[in-house]
């Protein structure tokens, strides 16, 4: 009897799974799957990168929840001890807050690149609808993972964040009573609070990050009308290149180097963590939200104490909520054919949309 | 029902009728004057009338009747008689609680056992009696930031006469005081920090009952604040020898009126005050030298440790806890500085030891931070070069994937 050899066994285990799992078709899938490649193809790569920041995300915050104990009198003390006792409790600490940030910020920007790349369009509206869900998802893990650490700054930015909400037409003050889980922000916010950061928002994340990829799967990513255009004029098939490995290794390089960025942003610029928060203490001056509300925040102090006979923070919430929802249903007013002036128009609104947004965010933060 | 509204109104106290006020309202000038005062003044918003000091009948519209001497009308009362006619009030507890429980009604008993009212008593009317420190007409509550007894006022008050060398000729004392009170930590705390318990002349001096303080008890009338410095200096070799040589036990040091912030220049250096009396090489000059030593020394380290742990904190190292304990080296280097008032070495050394030991403590974490940085520093050096190394071998496999295509 022979000795079965290293390799043949390493094939018989493989026709094992084929014969179950029936892989070779994933196999020809990745195979024949292309990309299109023109000259704004660097901007696919954000949607790869919010993706990767939000696995780091996982990953730290899992780590973090070994040590961190949410209660007014441990959370502000389990962070510290996780700063400065933990084994590179301070690296994950920070790579979790920087990542945070990064993430919505790369988030923003594919956004806007699926905007003005029209990748929005028909029959991908539902691709676009889970991506702004997405985005809300991620704007609402900011805003309940800031109040953790439980520090001065962070207490007050999420008294005046809850305090909007009171604002709501008709339901806020049973909205902001139930965010806050009381009249006032406290211990029942803080558990609150964590209980969204760590359970409802991640499990609502991956049901819609599931069906937001599953549809990217479906559909391939798009190619710019422009660019099929030209194609067309030239008798031409668009330029594409394989997803695996061109595409992918592209990926990966960015991936590292966002990888880079946040090592250099934790190790040079660490996450501090402030001052313990005070329910009886004054809120400090100059106190604003995380940059990714600064917008909003900074419009509801221009817009006068009563609009058309409503106070002014209820007409601004409105008006945010309009927007949004305006933003939202983006491929069912803004598909209009290419070159048209309907078409210029939609672009025209989309950059309006993203100056007011960095205009705010900026005036926000220098004022 | 609807009448009741009218009754309830008409059973209401009408305000008490001061034909005085209403007269000397209409009159100008001098006549004028002091019913416009009056209308200020914690009095009347009391119901008193200007019957109630002058004598007389306010309810008399006509001047003579009003003013008739049988009515009780005495005029202007003369210097003499004001404390006196301020006391028929301000002396009586039945009186007084009826406006302020907790009133004091000693006064006039204190006024009587003053320098003022001593002299007024033997008929010296250049002397304060209650008018010239409270004002006459428009007599204002203490509290209330436009009386002139008011913390904030009450310095150019007294100031009033005791800086006019004119009026303080006769009496041949000094007309600085005001004028070096305003050099003093004791006036700046008052005026630049508000806080209206810092002293002013009347802590020290006693307000009725004002006196200088006998030379035998200045340590104590400092000691109503500084308790501790007293309580080590009543310990302490110089007490017995401040005593002994008829000297203001604090004064020697601090000065009376122009008590400066002190500094441990004081105790050390060029312009030492212990300089005044001990030679440097002296047993008391060397004590004073070894005593300022250990303060500088605690302050050194201390604010060695300061800088380091901030350098730390603006590298974002986690360093609260050093800088929340150098709260107790500061209060250490406090109780040392309060502590030279024994004027022992051994004294002020104790803190000191505490203090350098926390400095040193939380400088070593300072430094712990400061490595800790710089090791993270490091490793993310090298984690950026393995980063960077494979970022550059995808690059190579990507071009040579695009080479094998093309």
């Amino acid at each position: 009897m022979h000795p079965i050899e290293p390799r043949d066994r390493g094939k018989a285990v493989a026709a094992w799974f084929q014969d179950r799992l029936a892989w070779d078709s994933v196999r020809e899938f990745i195979a024949h799957k292309t990309v299109p490649v023109h000259s704004g193809t660097i901007w696919y790569a954000f949607g790869g990168i919010t993706l990767f920041l939000f696995v780091i995300q996982v990953i730290t915050g899992i780590l973090l929840l070994v040590y961190y104990r949410p209660t007014p009198a441990e959370a502000y003390e389990s962070v510290q001890f996780i700063m400065t006792r933990v084994a590179f409790g301070w690296l994950i600490r920070s790579i979790h807050s920087w990542s945070a940030n990064l993430m919505i910020l790369s988030a923003f920007v594919h956004m806007f690149s699926v905007a003005f790349l029209h990748a929005y369009r028909k029959p991908r509206e539902l691709v676009w609808l889970s991506g702004v869900v997405l985005l809300a998802l991620a704007l609402a893990f900011g805003f309940s993972g800031y109040l953790l650490p439980w520090n001065t700054i962070s207490f007050f930015a999420t008294k005046v964040g809850t305090d909007m909400v009171t604002f709501v037409p008709w339901i806020g003050t049973t909205l902001g009573r139930y965010v806050r889980g009381g009249d006032a922000v406290g211990g029942a916010t803080l558990t609150r609070f964590f209980g969204f950061h760590v359970a409802v928002l991640p499990a609502l994340t991956s049901l819609f990050l599931l069906f937001h990829l599953g549809l990217i799967q479906k559909f391939g990513i798009s190619t710019p009308p422009w660019v099929k255009k030209r194609a067309r004029a030239d008798a031409a098939k668009p330029a594409e290149m394989p997803f695996f490995p061109d595409f992918f290794l592209h990926e990966l390089m960015v991936w590292y180097g966002t990888l880079g960025l946040l090592g250099v942003l934790a190790a040079v610029f660490p996450w501090e963590l402030g001052d313990k928060a005070n329910a009886f203490a004054s809120a400090p001056a100059g106190i604003r939200p995380e940059w990714y509300f600064l917008a909003p925040f900074y419009t509801l102090k221009l817009i006068p104490g009563h609009v058309l006979g409503i106070e002014g923070e209820t007409a601004g919430l409105l008006g945010f909520g309009l927007l949004a929802v305006w933003w939202a249903a983006l491929p069912f007013w803004g598909a209009r054919p290419d070159g048209t002036v309907r078409s210029k128009l939609v672009t025209g609104a989309a950059v309006a949309f993203l100056a007011y947004l960095s205009t705010f965010s900026l005036l926000g933060y220098l004022r | 029902m609807k009448y009741t509204f009218l009754l309830l109104l008409a059973a209401l106290p009408l305000p008490a009728k001061d034909s005085c006020l209403e007269c000397h309202s209409q009159l100008e000038g001098d006549f004028q004057a002091p019913a416009l005062a009056f209308r200020k003044s914690v009095h009347l918003q009391h119901g008193f009338t200007c019957a109630d000091c002058h004598g007389g009948d306010p309810n008399a519209d006509d001047p003579q009747a009003a003013m008739s001497k049988a009515h009780g009308f005495i005029g202007v009362p003369p210097r003499t008689a004001i404390p006196k006619l301020c006391a028929r009030c301000h002396s009586d507890p039945n009186i007084m609680r009826k406006y302020n429980p907790s009133e004091r009604v000693d006064q006039y008993a204190e006024y009587q056992t003053s320098v003022h009212g001593q002299r007024l008593a033997k008929g010296d009317t250049a002397v304060a009696a209650c008018t010239d420190c409270h004002g006459v007409h428009d007599i204002r509550a203490v509290r209330d930031p436009l009386s002139p007894v008011y913390p904030l006022n009450l310095p150019a008050t007294c100031a009033h006469c005791h800086a006019n060398a004119a009026h303080m000729a006769p009496y041949k004392i000094p007309t600085d005081q005001y004028a070096n009170y305003l050099k003093s930590v004791h006036w700046a705390e008052l005026s630049k920090r508000g806080d209206l318990s810092a002293p002013t002349c009347a802590t020290c001096h006693g307000n009725h009952g004002a006196k200088p303080p006998a030379v035998a008890s200045v340590a104590a009338v400092c000691g109503t604040c500084h308790v501790f410095e007293e309580q080590l200096f009543d310990k302490s070799p110089h007490a017995p020898v401040f005593s002994a040589m008829s000297t203001g036990a604090c004064v020697v040091c601090h000065s009376n009126h122009a008590i400066l912030k002190t500094s441990d220049q004081m105790l050390g250096g060029q312009n030492a005050v212990c300089r005044q009396c001990h030679e440097t090489d002296s047993a008391g000059g060397q004590t004073a030298a070894r005593m300022a030593g250990l303060i500088q020394d605690l302050q050194n380290r201390i604010v060695a440790a300061n800088d380091l742990l901030e350098k730390a904190r603006s590298s974002g190292m986690e360093v609260s806890e050093a800088i929340l304990r150098q709260t107790d080296a500061r209060q250490s280097l406090v109780k040392a500085r309060a502590n030279v008032h024994a004027f022992a070495v051994a004294e002020v050394n104790t803190p000191i030891q505490q203090g350098l030991a926390i400095a040193t403590e939380d400088y070593r974490a300072g430094q712990a931070a400061m490595k800790e940085r710089n090791v993270r520093r490091a490793g993310l050096a090298v984690s950026l070069v393995a980063i960077l190394v494979t970022m550059a071998g995808l690059w190579l496999i990507i071009r040579r994937l695009h080479r094998s295509r093309a």
